[in-house]
């Protein structure tokens, strides 16, 4: 397969922390999660503040204990051990971090300049590429992005069509093996005015194609001696290509396909149908028309919520699409609309749906414990329970309010320091005249 | 910008607010037309019909046709008021008539025949403003032929002016509505040197631009920086950011030769008056001061250069735009009165955008500078109070102390002030037009609506009555209507 050796999953079993436990490393090949050493040894209490587990009711005055990077205990009446290192979270909100479902954050640095982007490729049939390897731990966005409370990302190809491999990452660490929890997380596509082009000048054309793609690949998948030995009828896309649909037909992996009309998303629908297909779709501007259909399928959305302009790929959009799609059933995660340098911004995102009718407590889940469930991850992330992985924010209220300050962030347990790029030039410049 | 992304002190403010405000229905009497370029900046709609004997250049061009809409009195009570003056009133009053605030304090009576709006728990604000906008030039559904911001032909279209690509019927102009404003300033791109003149509008329904031109506020000039005319241009010239210089001195050298010939003729109207240049028109308005120079400017050293632009051609800047790197020399800027209209938090997208920090309008403002949060942004100028709260929060959060005051005049009072219209809009006093937002709550919470928009004392838009809604001609048929599913 096209994973490259840095996944060897033999070399991760040899390391199996409690963590890496938690995070399922030992079981699932795909994954590697390794906290580094420090983080690992540390037993943390923070006491006092309203906990929002998402996963069960808010706990008033509640403690969190994080122990080897994992959750130890959460509740009203949890004994602090003497060696815990305690934060006062008295008047505080402590809640998991943040997820955002369809982000680029250490992908690429400045998106205009191509080379600083590791987003796509030229093939417009890519299900080969997995963006795992170009992603860059020390990228500035990842702190600008973590000091806001998003401590784990879905990171996602940005191509016009089959865009190829996602990952889901901790926005710590400092090599892809210590970031990655997931990989490949899902499959991308896009199904919309971005990628007629790819089908030849026609939305029908791309749909045809994708399903020529996905018919090929099955086929391909039940015949592969007979590939081998050229037995076969010529296949439209190259073996790679083929090999990397499999988890996607054989129902392991996601397809998150990017569509934005009712008549792009109901192309999506049927396509799922078709192929039997664990499909989540991306945008769903118009979702909002055809709610019903979309929650009887048990198709997730990953949203942004403000959107509204009448763009012929978006005519329908409007702000209540988050809080209607809800209210049909369908499950939401919340997502910014820029995916990298402002992805911080799904809290201003999750704080607008509720303006438009969410429920406060479905926004939550929706940047929370949603993407984690739509992403097959519910039982490591999303939520405060013993077992799950530390990621939590300590918020100085409520996290969706512009007034609110993030006062502590803790990834796998590792408490990150809230500075970044921008906080060290805004110290800089404070006091002027100032030379660099 | 070139869409895509995009490539894409105070004092002097409330100095201009001593002066009298003409009233909106009778423009303020254009000075006398001693040059063309006056002509061309004061135009109103009474201007005297042509006559024979005159020039083009000395009679009306595109002038508004702006009419407020009659209303009763109306009269909002008990609500919290941020007047954008310093003051807030608790539990305060505020009564519009004849498009005027007529009164405002904790106890104004009501005049009979007055609409009455109970304002608990509620509050009230100027109507915003945006220094920033491409609504209308690269309007909403955004095929190619909305693309008519960027005259791209050349790195100097002086000549051309946005109104003559603004669409009225852009479904973007209801939804920024929506979100409170009430004015905002049209820009060209900034594809080019100079990429053409702006227009201010009075954001309502209007099959002709024109009808909502703002009564006699001035022209700006849009002249951009740095990245987005090197690419646009590069292989043509300019290529660099010293080819963008040469370009502003070059254009500005031949502009000062044309202001002197004009301003001879016009003083002895002897023999055959000079050749009429529409490029050249604009930039000796600049050079005259009655076009203002709204400046695409990133970079911090690129801003210093400009301002020495300014100085040797004797024109004021009147604020950088975008200008993400302005805390870098916040005390230059106040210390030249140039505004900095910047986001919250937008940065990165391209290298000149690369070192943007929340704190830069907070940090302009601690200087002693004018600050505005604009949108440059269909989406984003639907919730400026939610850029300003960011703002404002980011530079409190990093200990400098942004009072709720000054961060909602980083989206009234100043940008009035950028736009020369503050002796007319961007504050709550008696005697300015009654541009008036009624939020739900307070403005800076991310849970507020504007509950109702008030332009020139008239209800524009009122959230909890969905018929009022105003719906553009494009989305008739075409866009289901909010609250209606289809």
């Amino acid at each position: 397969v096209s994973r490259a050796a840095a996944y060897d999953p033999a070399s991760d079993t040899r390391r199996c922390s409690r963590l890496a436990r938690a995070a399922r490393a030992c079981a699932a090949g795909f994954v590697l999660a390794v906290a580094p050493a420090a983080a690992r040894a540390q037993t943390i209490a923070i006491v006092g503040g309203r906990v929002l587990p998402v996963s069960g009711p808010p706990i008033e005055s509640g403690t969190v204990l994080i122990r080897d990077g994992v959750i130890a205990a959460v509740g009203a009446d949890v004994t602090v051990p003497a060696n815990a290192r305690r934060i006062d979270a008295r008047g505080r909100t402590v809640a998991p971090g943040l997820i955002h479902a369809a982000s680029q954050v250490g992908l690429v640095e400045v998106p205009l300049w191509t080379n600083t982007r590791e987003t796509q490729v030229e093939s417009v049939v890519a299900a080969s590429f997995n963006v795992a390897e170009g992603l860059n731990p020390a990228s500035t966005l990842i702190p600008v992005t973590r000091i806001e409370g998003v401590t784990t990302a879905i990171l996602r190809p940005g191509g016009p069509f089959v865009a190829g491999q996602s990952v889901l990452a901790d926005l710590d660490g400092a090599t892809i093996e210590q970031m990655i929890v997931l990989n490949p997380a899902a499959l991308h596509v896009r199904l919309d005015e971005e990628s007629r082009a790819a089908g030849g000048g026609a939305r029908a054309a791309t749909a045809a194609r994708l399903r020529r793609l996905l018919a090929d690949a099955r086929e391909y998948g039940r015949r592969r001696g007979e590939y081998e030995r050229r037995q076969m009828r010529e296949l439209s896309a190259p073996v790679a290509e083929l090999e990397a649909l499999q988890p996607v037909l054989a129902g392991r992996l996601p397809l998150v396909v990017t569509a934005h009309r009712v008549f792009d998303i109901r192309n999506a629908l049927r396509l799922a149908r078709e192929f039997n297909l664990r499909l989540i779709l991306e945008g769903a501007s118009e979702g909002w028309q055809i709610a019903d259909e979309i929650a009887r399928a048990g198709v997730p959305v990953l949203v942004v919520p403000l959107s509204n302009l009448p763009m012929f790929n978006t005519l329908g959009a409007r702000y209540e699409n988050a809080a209607l799609l809800a209210a049909a059933g369908v499950r939401l995660a919340i997502v910014s609309d820029d995916a990298s340098h402002n992805a911080r911004l799904i809290r201003q995102e999750a704080g607008n749906a509720v303006r438009f009718g969410l429920p406060w407590d479905a926004a939550l889940r929706a940047v929370t414990l949603g993407p984690a469930e739509v992403f097959g991850v519910a039982d490591r992330y999303g939520s405060l329970q013993p077992g799950r992985v530390a990621n939590v924010v300590v918020w100085s209220g409520d996290p969706f309010e512009f007034s609110t300050a993030v006062e502590h962030v803790f990834i796998r347990g590792r408490e990150v320091p809230l500075s970044s790029r921008q906080t060290e030039l805004r110290e800089r410049y404070r006091n002027l005249p100032s030379r660099p | 910008m070139v869409k895509q992304r995009p490539i894409r002190l105070v004092v002097a403010g409330l100095l201009a607010g001593c002066a009298t405000a003409p009233s909106p229905t009778t423009p303020p009497a254009p000075q006398p037309a001693a040059t063309p370029a006056a002509v061309a900046a004061a135009v109103g709609a009474d201007s005297a019909a042509p006559r024979r004997d005159t020039l083009s250049v000395e009679r009306p061009q595109f002038p508004s046709t702006y009419r407020r809409r009659a209303s009763p009195p109306v009269l909002i009570r008990n609500a919290t008021i941020l007047t954008a003056t310093g003051r807030e009133i608790e539990r305060g009053a505020i009564l519009l008539a004849e498009g005027r605030i007529a009164a405002i304090g904790t106890d104004v009576a009501a005049p009979d025949g007055a609409i009455i709006v109970d304002g608990t728990g509620r509050f009230v604000t100027p109507g915003l403003m945006d220094t920033h906008s491409h609504l209308g030039v690269y309007a909403a559904p955004g095929t190619r032929a909305e693309s008519e911001g960027n005259e791209s032909t050349n790195p100097n279209t002086a000549q051309v002016w946005a109104e003559h690509s603004f669409w009225p019927q852009d479904p973007q102009i209801p939804r920024a509505v929506a979100g409170g404003v009430t004015t905002i300033q049209v820009l060209p791109g900034s594809a080019n040197l100079f990429g053409g003149r702006s227009v201010t509008l009075r954001l309502v329904p209007a099959r002709t631009v024109q009808e909502m031109k703002f009564p006699g506020a001035p022209y700006g000039l849009k002249m951009a920086c740095g990245e987005n005319p090197r690419r646009v241009h590069g292989s043509d010239g300019p290529a660099t950011r010293m080819g963008n210089v040469a370009g502003y001195r070059a254009a500005f050298a031949a502009a000062e030769r044309y202001r002197r010939e004009w301003d001879a003729w016009l003083a002895s109207r002897q023999g055959e008056p000079p050749r009429r240049d529409l490029q050249l028109e604009t930039l000796a308005g600049v050079l005259r001061g009655e076009i203002r120079v709204q400046n695409h400017c990133y970079r911090a050293d690129e801003m210093a250069q400009m301002l020495d632009v300014a100085r040797e051609f004797g024109f004021r800047i009147r604020s950088f735009h975008h200008a993400v790197e302005a805390y870098k020399i916040a005390d230059l800027l106040a210390r030249d009165s140039v505004a900095v209209s910047t986001w919250a938090d937008w940065w990165g997208f391209k290298m000149e955008a690369f070192d943007g920090i929340p704190e830069n309008a907070a940090l302009v403002t601690r200087a002693g500078g004018i600050a505005v949060i604009h949108s440059d942004d269909a989406g984003g100028i639907q919730r400026l109070n939610q850029e300003a709260a960011k703002a404002m929060w980011a530079g409190r959060r990093a200990g400098i102390p942004i009072t709720r005051d000054q961060a909602l005049r980083w989206i009234t009072a100043n940008p009035a002030w950028v736009l020369g219209i503050d002796s007319m809009v961007g504050t709550l006093e008696v005697g300015r037009y009654a541009d008036v937002v009624l939020w739900s709550g307070d403005p800076f919470s991310i849970y507020s609506h504007a509950d109702q928009v008030y332009l020139d004392g008239a209800l524009l838009y009122d959230r909890a009555d969905p018929r009022t809604g105003w719906r553009t001609d494009f989305e008739l048929g075409n866009v289901p209507a909010a609250g209606r599913d289809r």
